[in-house]
């Protein structure tokens, strides 16, 4: 008789559906009953620009000789119809952040950054600073459906204008800044009452549809006697038909942000789960741009997870004109470091995870408007390593470009790449390495 | 009812004005001229003839002149207008007067959607009705309809008053912050969060400025009108309050 001790027991099996993470989630709804509201983008893994690899020059492709002969990075945004089009010296800009969501010492920080390194900053929901139109030397002024503190005088100031459509984190989506980071100037700003939740719409009050949007567009580039570039931002849902329109509609720029773009807060189910990921949404765009025999000509600015100077070659060899970055030039600031891991912990959190950025308790001085929070954040030093950061970005970008044989980084192209993973190259319409299959790919790219 | 206020240029003594025929002139040529102006101008009187409709029609405006556009104008007349003393001898497609900072925008007979949209300041008045959202995110302006709005007007009103002498369309105030809405006739229905509010001494003064404005006082019984703004339920998020989200 065997002894039911003795008989072998398989170890106990968690569900790889209702795994850990799923199971706090619903403890945590069912003992709230409000969704998850956070900052930043999505944090499920999806294809990205880790899936794909650059050729390098061989017996056909003759590299450049790097520090000895020159890679250029400049780019003109805005050429199409705008009178004074913009140059930057990279090709890597620094995306829409409110002050607001952002302390004004981290707006100022991004400013000296960008500036330093002779590339822009953007504005975000809420309006244009003082400190932050001084402290940039290129600043694009974002054209939002809450219209908070929009006005002609901010419209003149700004280098160009940025109508915001859409943001990846949430495509379709409004927003909220909760009370505790709408202070006394905050809420001056936007014409609110102090402390309460600022919601933000989502569809813009005036004008509706493709048809309105080129209409307006022709009331801003009145009001600015066409001297400023416009901008067309779009979170990456439908990037054909909305780089289309939007072209249509007679934007000089789009930009195209994927859904690991960062937002100030929006539910954590909305980040997840509605929108494309950025590497899915290049070709498409640049597809229509040529199609309508534009592309170059109306520049795409993509976003949404680059981290790199190969995730920014890589970008441009796919067809972008130059890359914006929200979340890692936060990151350069100082946001999520580690040397905070105490007051993090504090926070039922660690460096590295933390994204409660709507609480407006952030460690760093960052996404907090908390004065003696803010006073953490040294402007000029924060603006120095963002500086520091673009600069290797830059760097990478162009020894990459180097290696391929380019004299720009512009002459990127998708040729120089191929895809580790099925999905990759199908997303990407470049071929899966050591093949020449494109899924997807039916004789028309 | 056949309420009027003169707030035409054409009657003022005023040196004679200026005239822009858009039969022979470009909308571009018209705004790069208003623009050009000073604030300390001495081209102060403007007449706008031929307008048929176009978009845009002195957008941007910053400087104190009188403008009278005769006949019919698009979207955004007026859009984001300072200082200027605007007059529409006709109707007035969507945006009229969007976003105005200040300054005073007077439309003789209809407007379209979104009139006096995000607007921070100034006085829009229309003579006619105005259709949806009407006041959409006001922000300190103030309207003074004569006729009738449609539906979501003064969604999100953040500031500023709506004087209606008709009736609102549904969903009036919807998601409403401190605006004020006075509404003389019926309102089909209230949005989220917009309640019916007492006519206190201090809402009459104020309604009485705006009709005042419109040049209608004494026109109208302020005693006729009902008093609209927020129930301040939607200030802070409650899942209690999800559907009204």
């Amino acid at each position: 008789m065997t002894n039911s001790s003795d008989i072998p027991r398989t170890p106990p099996r968690k569900s790889a559906t209702f795994d850990d993470y799923t199971l706090a989630e619903i403890r945590r709804a069912a003992a709230t009953g409000i969704y998850d509201i956070r900052g930043g983008g999505a944090k499920r893994r999806v294809p990205h620009f880790d899936d794909l690899l650059f050729l390098g020059a061989s017996i056909s492709r003759y590299p450049l000789e790097g520090y000895r002969e020159r890679c250029g990075t400049d780019v003109v945004l805005g050429a199409r119809f705008a009178t004074k089009p913009i140059h930057l010296k990279i090709p890597i800009t620094i995306a829409g952040m409110s002050f607001g969501s952002l302390s004004g010492n981290a707006k100022e920080a991004l400013g000296r950054g960008a500036s330093a390194m002779g590339t822009s900053t953007t504005t975000g929901d809420g309006g244009m600073t003082p400190e932050e139109r001084g402290h940039s030397q290129t600043l694009v002024y974002q054209y939002l459906p809450s219209r908070y503190g929009m006005n002609p005088d901010d419209l003149r100031r700004a280098d160009a204008i940025e109508i915001v459509i859409g943001q990846g984190a949430k495509p379709g989506g409004g927003g909220m800044l909760l009370g505790q980071k709408i202070s006394p100037r905050v809420a001056k700003m936007r014409t609110l009452p102090e402390g309460i939740d600022q919601r933000s719409a989502c569809r813009h009050p005036d004008w509706t549809g493709p048809d309105d949007l080129e209409i307006k567009i022709e009331e801003l580039r009145e009001i600015t006697d066409w001297e400023k570039p416009i901008y067309v931002k779009v979170g990456a849902a439908r990037p054909y038909y909305d780089t289309a329109l939007a072209v249509k509609s007679g934007a000089d720029v789009v930009v195209l942000d994927g859904m690991q773009g960062g937002t100030a807060a929006t539910q954590e189910v909305f980040i997840e789960n509605v929108g494309l990921p950025i590497l899915s949404a290049i070709r498409p765009a640049v597809q229509a741009l040529q199609d309508l025999g534009l592309h170059r000509k109306v520049q795409l600015i993509v976003s949404g997870g680059i981290r790199n100077g190969a995730d920014v070659a890589k970008a441009l060899a796919l067809g972008a004109d130059a890359v914006s970055i929200g979340t890692a030039a936060l990151v350069a600031l100082g946001d999520n470091n580690p040397v905070f891991e105490s007051d993090y912990a504090a926070l039922g959190t660690t460096a590295g995870a933390y994204d409660d950025w709507q609480e407006g308790r952030d460690p760093a001085g960052i996404t907090t408007q908390d004065p003696a929070l803010t006073q953490r954040l040294d402007p000029v030093a924060a603006g120095r390593r963002l500086a520091n950061y673009l600069a290797v970005l830059t760097l990478e970008a162009q020894t990459i470009a180097r290696a391929c044989g380019k004299s720009h980084v512009h002459n990127l192209e998708p040729e120089d790449l191929v895809a580790l993973t099925i999905e990759a190259a199908a997303m990407a319409r470049v071929p899966l390495a050591g093949t020449e299959w494109i899924p997807g790919f039916n004789g028309k790219i | 009812m056949n309420l009027s206020s003169n707030t035409s240029t054409s009657g003022l003594d005023l040196a004679p004005p200026s005239v822009i025929d858009l039969e022979h002139e470009t909308v571009r040529g018209l705004n790069a001229k208003m623009h050009g102006l000073s604030h300390g101008t001495n081209h102060g009187c403007w007449r706008i003839l031929n307008p048929r409709g176009r978009h845009a029609i002195v957008a941007g405006l910053d400087a104190p002149v009188m403008v009278d556009i005769a006949g019919n104008v698009g979207y955004y007349c007026a859009g984001m207008n300072k200082q200027a003393h605007v007059v529409v001898h006709g109707n007035a497609g969507v945006g009229v007067a969007e976003n105005m900072m200040s300054g005073f925008v007077h439309v003789k007979g209809d407007a379209s959607q979104a009139a006096g949209a995000t607007a921070h300041g100034g006085t829009l008045i229309i003579d006619g009705n105005a259709t949806a959202r009407c006041g959409i995110s006001m922000k300190g302006i103030d309207i003074i309809v004569k006729g009738s709005i449609g539906h979501m007007s003064a969604f999100m009103g953040q500031a500023g008053t709506l004087t209606v002498l008709g009736d609102a369309g549904e969903a009036l105030g919807d998601s409403i912050y401190e605006a004020h809405l006075y509404v003389r006739g019926t309102v089909t229905s209230l949005g989220a969060d917009c309640v019916i509010k007492a006519l206190r001494d201090k809402h009459k003064a104020e309604l009485f400025e705006k009709l005042k404005a419109a040049g209608v006082d004494g026109q109208v019984d302020i005693s006729d009108f009902k008093r609209y703004g927020s129930a301040r339920t939607l200030y802070h998020f409650h899942i209690d309050n999800a559907s009204n989200y």
